[in-house]
């Protein structure tokens, strides 16, 4: 079984970038594996394993012919990846994105399964992986806490509010992973080593098809107008316990309409 | 001249010091406090790859080199000196002696478990009446020619990785020349495969820092091992330890970098967080210049470190670097760690602080491998001195 696992390379969280001038994260740093694409990778790994054969191949959108975070996922021990990298591309918004990302997906052969996390840590957009699907005429089953494969179909458990759904859906399909579902695995050495020679396709917007004026800034649609800081979060109320204590705690609760 | 690690040991450093992070340092003050040697974080490091960084493919290795492994020694070391010591000693006393005088078929039984991490060797020199002035070494090994066993009698004391449940093997250095023959003492080194009877490991020590490391003594009673488990040339035992303490030191030192580092880190992020008489502690200069001298201190051992670790590398002499490496580290990470437990104040003395730990931790630093002293003496005589 083949697997494609759509990953983001983002700025280091533990070293937060600035924002450039159209107020879009800068990347012109050194950019790792955003954590919420790990778990698709090792999700990946484990079912290629326990189909017992088939490649996991990544396919990243990314400035700067950047394939640091591509590395450690092929460290992990991904076999290949296809990684797309074009000026053009600055300001891509998330729809651009899913376009770029499909058009890459083409480009792998016999993608049994495509999976992806449920949203990147830096954007939070929250919205490449149906859009994805979208694009390439794909079902789609969003949250997966759990994925199983077999007889050409996936079957996932939806995390809900109140549990999980269970979900079918025949092959090829796209599924997005929550954080945390699965451990992922540390790159041994070995796999540090291996990964330097690992193939990866870097290609441009040109060679995928797509026309250089419809994605990016120019062609996203939508402009990023203000980026405020979060608000600092307020002081909570402090009840002194004078033996009603305990009352105006229930009093809040029901204020919240929580019993 | 470029000061620049490869991309792979950057790599790879991030990721050790991400399973540092995760998987040691929250259990660290538990294993000091129960004295728990953490078997399967070993076998976790054992996949990762860490016990066989320096060794080839070929038994089980991972083709590296020395300044992996030492990078590998300094990020542990940030957060528990346990643990790196346990892999110090797992590949430069227990692999290393048996990749470079073993026999083909010594390193093909041997080195695949200990490479994989599902195995511990030890190293036994130090005897409680000799260190390193190995002539006064008293364990001895008598060749039983009929047999074709040597019949090993003696004691070690302090022996790293000699007592956990992995333990596969202890490298021994014994005397092999004839009782009473009145000749000069032949020193020999010898494998000893753990639960051969006439060996036994005595309780674990009391001891100051290292609690979650294991050291037991070794006392030999008509312990008899095959002929065949000569290491080496007989007679070669005391050159080819001193060249296995070359090694040896400069990974000793890339583990105190780590704890001069972890005290600098900690040290800045407390003096920013922690405030008396208005203003944080580290905007008075008597905190603030402790935590500069810390940085020019990791900054130097960092520096001399590994240029002993590249000079290794690049198979050039090293003995006077590696000494000048040891010294310098492992006297700075007493300095640093009794610092950095100043700075802490009471916090500093309270077991839930790690520089608490670091500080019991790091005076081994300055005896084991070679004293400071025996280092001066190293770096004196490499100056031509008749010391």
């Amino acid at each position: 079984m083949n697997v494609v696992v759509c990953v983001k390379q983002i700025p280091d969280p533990a070293d937060p970038g600035a924002l450039e001038e159209d107020h879009t994260l800068k990347r012109t740093g050194k950019l790792i594996l955003d954590e919420s694409d790990s778990f698709g990778v090792e999700m990946a790994l484990q079912l290629v394993d326990k189909a017992g054969g088939g490649d996991v191949t990544l396919v990243s959108m990314a400035p700067n012919d950047e394939t640091s975070g591509l590395r450690t996922a092929l460290a992990m021990g991904a076999a290949k990846a296809v990684l797309v990298s074009d000026p053009a591309l600055a300001g891509a918004g998330a729809l651009d994105t899913a376009k770029v990302l499909a058009a890459a997906i083409g480009r792998v052969e016999g993608a049994d399964l495509i999976l992806a996390a449920t949203e990147s840590s830096d954007g939070y957009t929250g919205t490449v992986p149906e859009q994805i699907a979208g694009v390439l005429d794909l079902p789609s089953i969003t949250f997966a806490k759990h994925v199983e494969v077999a007889d050409g179909t996936v079957s996932v458990q939806r995390q809900t509010e109140l549990g999980y759904d269970q979900c079918e859906s025949p092959l090829p399909a796209v599924v997005s992973v929550t954080a945390g579902v699965v451990e992922p695995r540390y790159p041994s050495f070995k796999g540090i080593m291996a990964a330097k020679s690992k193939p990866v396709d870097q290609v441009t917007v040109a060679d995928l098809g797509i026309d250089a004026s419809a994605v990016g800034a120019a062609g996203a649609g939508q402009q990023i107008v203000e980026v405020t800081p979060a608000p600092e979060r307020q002081a909570g109320e402090i009840i002194e316990d004078d033996g009603e204590a305990h009352l105006k705690i229930i009093d809040f609760l029901d204020g919240l309409k929580v019993l | 001249m470029h000061f620049d690690l490869t991309d792979e040991q950057e790599s790879f450093r991030k990721v050790v010091a991400d399973f540092a992070r995760a998987e040691i340092a929250p259990h660290a003050e538990a294993w000091d406090r129960d004295h728990t040697f953490p078997v399967d974080t070993v076998r976790a490091m054992g996949e990762l790859g860490l016990f066989g960084l320096p060794f080839p493919e070929e038994y089980g290795g991972g083709g590296s080199d020395f300044t992996t492994l030492c990078l590998a020694i300094e990020e542990i070391a940030r957060v528990d000196q346990s643990v790196a010591i346990t892999l110090e000693a797992g590949v430069g006393l227990g692999a290393n002696p048996i990749f470079t005088y073993g026999t083909e078929e010594q390193k093909q039984r041997w080195l695949p478990d200990l490479c994989a991490g599902r195995a511990l060797g030890g190293f036994g020199l130090t005897e409680p009446e000799a260190g390193s002035d190995a002539g006064g070494t008293r364990t001895r090994a008598v060749l039983d020619d009929v047999a074709g066993e040597w019949v090993i009698d003696g004691e070690k004391a302090f022996i790293t990785n000699s007592g956990t449940a992995i333990t596969s093997l202890v490298t021994i250095t014994a005397r092999t020349d004839v009782a009473g023959s009145g000749a000069a003492p032949e020193i020999s080194t010898v494998i000893v495969p753990a639960g051969t009877p006439g060996v036994e490991v005595q309780p674990p020590y009391r001891k100051m820092g290292w609690h979650a490391s294991d050291t037991h003594g070794l006392t030999f009673a008509g312990c008899r091992v095959p002929a065949d488990h000569l290491l080496g040339q007989r007679g070669r035992g005391f050159a080819n330890f001193l060249a296995i303490l070359d090694d040896g030191r400069v990974a000793i030192a890339a583990l105190a970098l780590g704890t001069i580092e972890a005290c600098l880190e900690q040290s800045v992020a407390y003096a920013k967080e922690r405030h008396a008489f208005g203003r944080p502690i580290g905007g008075y200069q008597a905190v603030a210049f402790k935590c500069a001298d810390l940085a020019v201190m990791a900054e130097t051992a960092r520096n001399l470190v590994y240029k002993a670790a590249f000079l290794k590398d690049a198979g050039r002499p090293f003995r006077k670097e590696a000494a000048m490496a040891k010294l310098y580290a492992t006297e700075g990470a007493v300095t640093a760690t009794r610092e950095a437990t100043q700075i802490f104040g009471g916090y500093g003395f309270m077991d839930e602080t790690p520089v608490s730990r670091f500080y019991r931790d790091s005076k081994i630093l300055e005896i084991g491998e070679g004293t400071s002293e025996v280092q001066r003496l190293v770096i004196s005589r490499q100056l031509g001195l008749p010391v």
